[in-house]
């Protein structure tokens, strides 16, 4: 088990690598036009020269990517071009917002599919036709719509939510509630489409095992079949899925973000990315793989756990 | 160490029956040329003809539009619909929405055919190399696109937008990237189940280049979900490029979607037809898209399984008179017919009018070739036949009660207590997420009712009482941690738990070593001598009946052609089918080294 773990962990640690080295050598092209930025057009090219020299952006990349590197391991990411703000703690909190959404959304995913999985898979017929409709639909309304929609809806029309804005969880967990109810709602809509068809598929696959039949034949009971038996195996592959639909999940929110103003990933990364705000970019592709490493090795960990197989491998 | 992953005990444990029905009617189906059953689709024309009609319009915009996408008027700011030469109105700085709607469409097509294709090329290249090329080719692509799934790809495209400038050709271009993993995947697979098949062997061992027997062979085969994954990914780049847009990633020149949108937003309570009519352009485009993905998917892959009603219990088309009759038989079946319903809705029967009875105590043998109904016949009397199965007529008495038109729940009482079940195929047959102990435990106390502890006493002494060296450890042990020989002798161990009076084995030994066959034929005689309980012996192999049976019956294509005592059918067979069974037998035993039909290598794996 041990060695298991170490092995997801060097992947993932591979991916961090991989994934920041890329993103800077890709940035390092336009470290003069931030430069210009900051200096105003009027610049002339020995106060750019200047600037660079005294920042160290005229080493060549690769120097300062494992600059960067070595700090980065111990915990400093630098600090903005632009505000002077040290960079990790401004990045976590626009994280934490992030996942504030993200993770109610996948937990009501998570529940949601299985149920409507399982009772699909295990029904069939009406009850089947009915919750692929709820998947399709679910599935063919781009999110960003869906999340206009329900603001028109619910805080335009209705009032009964905020349209717009955030409230910390620590201020007043009431207002926080409400500031992300829809966006909660769209982003489970959209991953309840995707992962209950997912885990109706498995399910089925699973109560057409041999050993569905056999465990029938000894008179164990209906309930027994479907949830101890074939959701526990289908529930290796649907964790898989899990982790593939919170890093999708993440992907929706920085844009759906926009729509309801809240202050999260998606808008800091966005306006880092248009200041060409290097370390703050940097430090955002860095926490980014952090948690999809989180992510993944929870859903090994949990796999591990539920799969026999997998603890060998 | 495990041999039941992969397509090849699948196909291997599924009762043949089955299969032949639903390839028969795949057969069937596949006379009519692609294209045909595509055009018969509805969803499919209706789909396909809405995203031609809206890409002509994009097509077609110099012909339609009077402005210019970007040419602002600030008399016409938010013009209201219908504002001579603004069919649309106008949006927040005056532009015609008509024009930008039109351009938009364009915007979006590039998009989807950027993305969807770098997605093509980049996953069909690498999938062709990963698949066909060797173990360490394969090991390195797959972690690569490994790791390329498991990165959000839209913050990686608002992060590099210092690089891409913003450009949403060049976005499209990493989101094709991005998307390329689930292209690869599809690739790869088939390239690796085509790899196998022989007729690439066979262009290899004749000389064929290597490039042309990819480039023939495996695109060949490939296209169908690489046309069904193109329509889906043209969906999701064109709702990226949206998302990106209505974030502002990009340039403002580039009329989109996203961009009509994000405007139409921030203007939502002065105009709100606004964003009307760049989300409904959207929605449209990616549901079309998607319906045209899945009716695709239908028609080239074929439906996919239904689910039924677990313990719904089995399908009768008219019950038989459901009153005890007499019978001093243990089972009775008379006139029992099956029928599959094949997926294009045709019934065809598999078992007609099968007639057969067993006393108390008695050893008879089921023989037949695969396909011949003798499965199903067992199944039915279990209670378990699968759920595209319908019993068409005749009854099954057990002990003198009717078993056709029970419910699941009637028949659950009898099944593990009266009437027991052993499979052929002993490792696809026991959960592989529990312990072989807490499978038989669990069993037993459904049967039986009795305490956890009695009931793991109960098994630690079965198991030992089949032949099981260290009961103990097997109990702890997870199915794939024993041998083949083994997990049968605790299926049967799990099958006998309860004393049933009937054991019904279907083809218990035939997917084991030849030796452990042997063994595992002396254990049953040696437990229906000790329990007194009947076996139907299902089997193709007239060696196992010769062993133990008491009465044969041999069944071709469904009916039954020959039946009585063992000696008997042996000494005097009479129908030409039994003939040619034991011809085949006898050649056999002449050669007794050969394996078992489906006897992978099952040494202990202890």
């Amino acid at each position: 088990m041990l060695v298991y773990i170490a092995r997801r962990l060097g992947a993932g640690i591979i991916l961090a690598l991989l994934v920041t080295f890329i993103t800077f050598m890709l940035l390092s092209t336009s470290f003069e036009d931030v430069a210009l930025t900051i200096l105003g057009p009027a610049a002339t090219p020995e106060v750019t020269a200047g600037l660079m020299a005294e920042k160290g952006w005229d080493r060549p990349a690769i120097v300062q990517y494992f600059d960067w590197l070595a700090h980065a391991v111990q915990g400093d990411f630098g600090e903005s071009v632009y505000t002077s703000l040290p960079v990790a703690p401004t990045v976590m909190q626009r994280l934490l917002v992030t996942l504030s959404v993200i993770v109610p959304a996948l937990l009501l995913t998570v529940v949601l599919s299985t149920f409507l999985g399982v009772w699909s898979a295990s029904r069939g017929g009406v009850v089947d036709k009915i919750s692929q409709g709820i998947s399709l639909v679910g599935y063919i309304v781009p999110g960003l719509l869906l999340a206009i929609g329900l603001v028109v809806i619910f805080a335009v029309q209705l009032k009964w939510l905020p349209a717009t804005g955030f409230t910390p969880i620590s201020e007043d967990p009431g207002a926080w509630a409400r500031s992300i109810t829809i966006p909660v709602i769209v982003l489970t809509i959209g991953g309840v489409a995707n992962m209950a068809a997912q885990v109706r598929g498995r399910m089925i696959d699973e109560l057409r095992q041999d050993y569905v039949r056999t465990l029938r034949t000894r008179g164990i009971s209906t309930t027994s079949i479907v949830i101890r038996h074939a959701l526990r195996n289908a529930g290796s592959p649907a964790l898989t899925v899990m982790s593939l639909e919170f890093i999708s999940m993440f992907g929706g929110a920085l844009i759906i973000e926009n729509v309801f103003a809240l202050p999260g990933y998606g808008s800091f990364a966005f306006n880092a990315s248009l200041q060409g705000d290097i370390p703050v970019i940097m430090g955002i592709a860095a926490f980014g793989v952090l948690l999809v490493t989180v992510v993944n090795l929870t859903t090994d960990l949990a796999n591990g756990w539920l799969n026999p197989k997998a603890r060998v491998h | 160490m495990s041999t039941q992953d992969g397509p090849l005990t699948e196909t291997m444990t599924t009762p043949s029956t089955e299969l032949i029905v639903a390839m028969e009617d795949a057969a069937a189906a596949a006379r009519t040329p692609m294209w045909r059953r595509l055009l018969k689709d509805p969803q499919f024309v209706v789909t396909a003809g809405i995203l031609i009609f809206i890409f002509m319009l994009g097509l077609l915009t110099p012909l339609l539009t009077q402005h210019g996408p970007n040419e602002a008027d600030l008399s016409m700011v938010n013009a209201p619909v219908g504002t001579p030469g603004y069919p649309l109105g106008a949006d927040e700085t005056g532009r015609d929405i008509w024009t930008r709607l039109l351009h938009s469409i364009n915007t979006a097509a590039i998009s989807a055919l950027i993305g969807a294709g770098v997605a093509l090329v980049v996953g069909v290249i690498a999938g062709l190399v990963g698949g066909y090329f060797g173990k360490v080719t394969r090991a390195v692509t797959e972690w690569t696109f490994n790791l390329v799934m498991t990165f959000p790809g839209i913050l990686l495209l608002i992060i590099l937008m210092p690089v891409t400038g913003g450009d949403y050709r060049f976005t499209m271009l990493i989101f094709g990237v991005l998307l390329s993993p689930g292209i690869y995947r599809i690739v790869r697979n088939l390239v690796v189940g085509v790899k196998n098949e022989l007729y690439v062997d066979a262009a290899r061992v004749s000389g064929l280049g290597n490039l042309r027997i990819l480039s023939r062979h495996v695109l060949f085969v490939v296209r169908g979900p690489i046309i069904i994954a193109g329509a889906f990914m043209a969906g999701s780049a064109i709702a990226v490029q949206s998302g990106l847009a209505f974030l502002g990633v990009g340039s403002i020149q580039i009329p989109s979607f996203g961009a009509m949108i994000s405007s139409g937003f921030r203007n939502l309570y002065v105009a709100p037809t606004q964003f009307l009519w760049p989300s409904l352009m959207l929605g449209l485009i990616t549901a079309s898209l998607v319906l045209l993905g899945n009716a695709l998917r239908d028609t080239l892959e074929g439906s996919k399984p239904k689910p039924v009603k677990v313990g719904r219990g089995q399908k009768v088309v008219e019950r038989a008179e459901t009153q005890q009759r007499d019978s001093t038989r243990l089972v009775e079946i008379s006139d029992l017919g099956i029928a599959y319903r094949g997926p294009s809705g045709r019934a065809r029967e598999v078992v007609s009018g099968v007639s057969l009875t067993i006393d108390r105590g008695q050893v008879v043998g089921l023989v037949g070739e695969s396909g011949s109904g003798k499965t199903q016949t067992a199944f039915a009397t279990l209670g378990v036949l699968p759920a595209e199965a319908i019993i068409t007529r005749g009854s099954i008495l057990f002990d003198g009660e009717e078993l056709v038109g029970r419910t699941d729940k009637q028949m659950r009482a009898l099944r593990g207590t009266a009437i027991a079940y052993i499979p052929q195929e002993p490792m696809s047959n026991l959960d592989p997420s529990y312990r072989v102990g807490a499978q038989l435990v669990e069993g037993v106390r459904a049967a039986l009712g009795v305490s956890r502890k009695e009931a793991r006493a109960r098994v630690l002494a079965l198991l030992e009482r089949c032949g099981i060296a260290d009961p103990v450890r097997t109990f702890d042990s997870y199915p794939h941690e024993i041998s083949g020989g083994m997990a049968q002798r605790v299926l049967i161990a799990g099958a006998v738990a309860s004393r049933p009076r009937l054991l019904i084995a279907d083809e218990p030994s035939t997917a084991l070593d030849v030796t452990v066959q042997a063994e595992i034929l002396d254990l049953l005689r040696d437990l229906q001598a000790e329990l007194d309980m009947a076996i139907l012996l299902v089997t193709h192999n007239f060696g196992v009946v010769a062993d133990i049976c008491d009465r044969i019956v041999v069944m071709k294509k469904g009916v039954i052609v020959e039946a009585g005592a063992t000696l008997d059918v042996f000494r005097n067979p009479h129908d030409d089918y039994t003939k040619m069974l034991l011809g085949a037998i006898l050649d056999e035993s002449t050669v007794r080294t050969d394996p078992a039909v489906v006897a992978p290598a099952e040494g202990a794996v202890r």
